[in-house]
């Protein structure tokens, strides 16, 4: 029996940042918006008691329980796909606030190549240097035209940096001055200016002074408590949803929030999206709420899997590469470089979790290719979270894994240790994808999905290439002993901090994308699917404020069709936006 | 600086373990500990000398004299026997030393038995429908932490001839290496995978915050030299030098 609820303009699949930013664009905008949400209503009363390692970081208290819903996962299509079982494996935010509650608040930008990547790849290198099944394609706008919606993203988030001399051009300075600099982060400025590199300080949402935002909401200090990714800030001193656009939402009175309530269908009559079907979780009863708009801000997994259960879009087919829901799935979770093993004792204890520096001088095309195997590259980066001591018991190479010369090695290095790591981007791949696990199900009986993901020779040669850096970085700055990372040989299936992307991706047409440069799907005009999704490749660094700024762009697009009564925001074949 | 904290308290629960087994004998020979009936004045006047002199007589009267710990009982564990080897596997992971104490002492045991009769122990908060393939067990943790223990006790048994808890440091160390390579037969499970919860637990026991058992007096963080709970470091994140800060637990904030 499901009981059949009065129609809405906008009803979102989860309330974290993309939800948000929906919820308080459209409100704003005097949009009557429905936010629907799986897990429990939180505030930052929430996070008072919250300094616990055991609980947020070890046994994950904010993310999704996977007692009734996970993901499954193999290397290959040959094998048979297993369950991610542990949540200490795999992280996704639930809850209002979402993955925006317990992230680690990095906050950058992509580069302009990035969203030209195959055009600029072949202008440069030719065509050749993309090798046969690499599927990256242009993502159907311009950095010129994502940019202002970064900016939107930063003066809604606080957003405190400062300018990285080798990225995008800025229309404005970040709204805040950049975190303070500790010790091991000025030890890396001395040692890359050194190098020849360009050291910039990395832009946080772990605000640097107090800072009210466009909307009216007020952002409180950074108090560099080190509680931070994995935990809520009880200081609303991270931008998160909860102090930013979900009480921008509410106070428009357009907003109504209902939290455990998993949508579990999108009601879909071969032309457009009716509405959404849920479930009250603590009830089991199922309402249809209808909606003008659907706006499917779930996590990257969940949105693709509700396409797929929903019938809604072509299932990529790897084989013959038709289809395109579950197209493009991108893994961002290995992230190496060296560990480097200090005289210097550091007030590691201490930091944020976006305190770093860090330099792109071999990041994007920011430097020739035509001599590495690789296209793109990464950032090189030093981030002083602050080290936990559940887990962080770090010794070099060689020492025993347990007893006497482990705890002493453990305890002699715990504040001598200092990691200077990359963060790649990584490339779309024939074999990579998103479907529907055959075997394993939820609660409900609806199958899993499932990744196929495995490194390649690009992942490696890129690895290789910038953990060399890495340790010269390390080195440079003092290090008496030097581990670089080894990689792996394939993917492990830990999905630790919720870097995934692809599924759902953008385009210039049809032919190569789910969705168009609003996020708006091409055969359906009234479902907008928000989020990394939408990536057709996963740039260097952390995915939200991509994410975020695609999502504003998507906001305009919704507010533009509800006033025009419905119709295609972007003609097919045409690049650039018509609104 | 930084070594202040080892140089000042050597061993912080060793000498406490000292006054604790002291005072025990004393109660339990004056027959106080077993309910022997006496009056306040001479209780506090029989305790205020040994013990603490600058606590008054009156606290010691009205007061338990020696504080039992209700909570370092078994409520997972059933068997004595079973504890002892978990008890005996922790020592030999996080061994007391010259840093300060080890796995036992720091309330390792109990904070594990705990955790196994948690909602984690039993893995309440994880995906548990079959296929169980590809090496991934059917096991709980519960499950996976009872047969290991057993099989040190079973190992140690065939081979020498005593427990566990018994045999010499270098042979259990080598034991417990076997289970870590995988080299222990063991049902449903690989035995590195029981090695591998057993370290993350132990060391878990020894950092987590007090508020669960272990980590007693916050000795693991102090001779990690980490302030545990602290709400603010914005004065001190630009310092050039080490600074060591007396660590606070979540439960310190209401006090």
């Amino acid at each position: 029996m499901v009981t059949k609820l009065p129609k809405v303009d906008v009803v979102t699949t989860g309330v974290g940042w993309t939800g948000g930013i929906v919820a308080a664009e459209l409100t704003k905008a005097g949009y009557k918006v429905v936010g629907l949400e799986r897990g429990e209503d939180r505030t930052i009363e929430d996070y008072l008691h919250g300094h616990d390692e055991l609980k947020y970081n070890q046994r994950k208290e904010l993310m999704q329980k996977l007692t009734k819903d996970t993901i499954t996962w193999r290397n290959t299509m040959d094998q048979d796909a297993v369950p991610v079982r542990d949540e200490e494996a795999f992280v996704v935010g639930t809850g209002v606030g979402g993955g925006g509650a317990h992230w680690g608040a990095q906050t950058y930008r992509y580069f302009p190549y990035d969203f030209e990547i195959k055009s600029k790849t072949i202008e440069r290198y030719g065509e050749s240097k993309i090798p046969k099944d690499m599927l990256i394609q242009d993502w159907g706008l311009s950095y010129d035209e994502i940019e202002p919606y970064y900016s939107k993203f930063e003066q809604m988030a606080g957003v405190s940096g400062e300018e990285d001399p080798l990225a995008g051009p800025r229309s404005i300075p970040y709204p805040t001055p950049p975190m303070k600099k500790n010790r091991p982060m000025r030890l890396f400025h001395e040692a890359a200016e050194k190098l020849g590199y360009h050291p910039y300080v990395v832009p946080a949402g772990t605000v640097s002074e107090v800072y009210t935002n466009p909307d009216g909401e007020t952002l409180n200090a950074c108090q560099y408590c080190s509680f931070c990714g994995n935990y809520g800030c009880e200081y609303g001193a991270k931008a998160d949803p909860v102090v930013t656009v979900v009480p921008t939402a509410k106070k428009t009175g357009n907003f109504e929030l209902r939290t455990n309530c998993l949508v579990t269908r999108v009601l879909y009559d071969g032309d457009k999206a009716t509405g959404v079907l849920y479930k009250d979780t603590r009830t089991g009863e199922e309402f249809e709420q209808p909606a003008e708009i659907v706006a499917m801000t779930s996590y990257v997994f969940n949105n693709i899997r509700l396409l797929l259960l929903s019938g809604i879009g072509e299932p990529y087919d790897p084989k013959t590469g038709k289809g395109i829901i579950g197209k493009n799935y991108v893994d961002h979770h290995t992230i190496m470089g060296a560990t480097g093993f200090f005289d210097e004792k550091f007030n590691l204890y201490a930091g944020t979790g976006a305190l770093g520096s860090a330099f792109t001088d071999y990041c994007a095309d920011n430097f020739d290719h035509s001599d590495v195997d690789f296209i793109h590259g990464g950032q090189i980066e030093i981030h002083i979270m602050g080290n936990e001591p559940i887990a962080n018991n770090p010794v070099p190479a060689g020492t025993p894994a347990f007893g006497k010369e482990f705890k002493e090695k453990s305890l002699h290095y715990s504040n001598r240790t200092l990691s200077v790591v990359s963060q790649r981007a990584f490339m779309p791949w024939k074999n990579h994808y998103l479907d529907l696990d055959p075997a394993y199900t939820d609660d409900n009986g609806d199958p899993l999905i499932r990744v196929t993901f495995d490194y390649t020779d690009q992942d490696c040669n890129l690895n290789e290439f910038l953990a060399d850096k890495c340790a010269g970085v390390l080195k440079e700055m003092g290090a008496e002993i030097i581990d670089k990372h080894p990689m792996p040989e394939h993917f492990g299936g830990r999905f630790t901090f919720q870097h995934d992307s692809g599924g759902a991706i953008m385009g210039s047409s049809p032919e190569n994308s789910a969705v168009n440069n609003y996020l708006q799907m091409w055969d359906v005009d009234n479902l907008f699917v928000c989020g990394a999704s939408a990536f057709p490749h996963f740039g260097p660094t952390n995915p939200t404020p991509t994410t975020a700024a695609l999502t504003y762009r998507a906001t305009e697009g919704m507010i533009e069709y509800l006033k025009n009564g419905g119709g295609q925001l972007v003609k097919t074949g045409k690049e650039t936006q018509n609104v | 600086m930084d070594q202040n904290f080892n140089n000042k308290k050597p061993d912080i629960s060793a000498d406490k373990e000292v006054v604790d087994t002291s005072r025990r004998k004393f109660l339990r020979n004056t027959g106080i500990a077993t309910g022997g009936v006496v009056g306040g004045a001479v209780l506090g006047g029989l305790l205020a000398n040994p013990f603490k002199s600058h606590e008054p007589a009156t606290t010691m009267a009205t007061e338990h004299p020696e504080p039992i710990n209700y909570a370092e009982s078994l409520t997972f564990f059933r068997r004595q026997k079973d504890f002892d080897a978990l008890s005996a596997a922790t020592e030999v992971i996080y061994p007391e030393d010259a840093n300060g104490p080890g796995a036992i002492a720091l309330g390792v045991p109990y904070f594990i038995d705990k955790q196994l009769a948690s909602p984690w122990g039993s893995n309440a908060d994880d995906y548990r429908k079959p296929p169980f393939k590809n090496g991934q067990t059917p096991l709980t943790r519960g499950d996976i932490f009872l047969q290991g223990v057993r099989k040190l006790n079973e190992i140690s048994e065939n081979e020498h001839e005593v427990l566990f808890k018994d045999l010499e440091e270098d042979k259990q160390f080598a034991v417990l290496e076997r289970f870590m390579k995988g080299e222990v037969e063991m049902n449903l499970v690989i035995s590195a995978e029981f090695f591998a919860l057993l370290k993350s637990s132990t060391l878990a026991g020894c950092y987590a915050d007090p508020l669960y058992g272990g980590n007693k007096d916050m000795a693991g963080w102090k001779m990690k030299e980490y302030p545990g709970s602290q709400m603010s470091y914005i004065d001190m994140i630009e310092a050039d030098e080490f600074i060591l800060i007396e660590p606070r637990s979540v439960g310190g904030h209401k006090h």
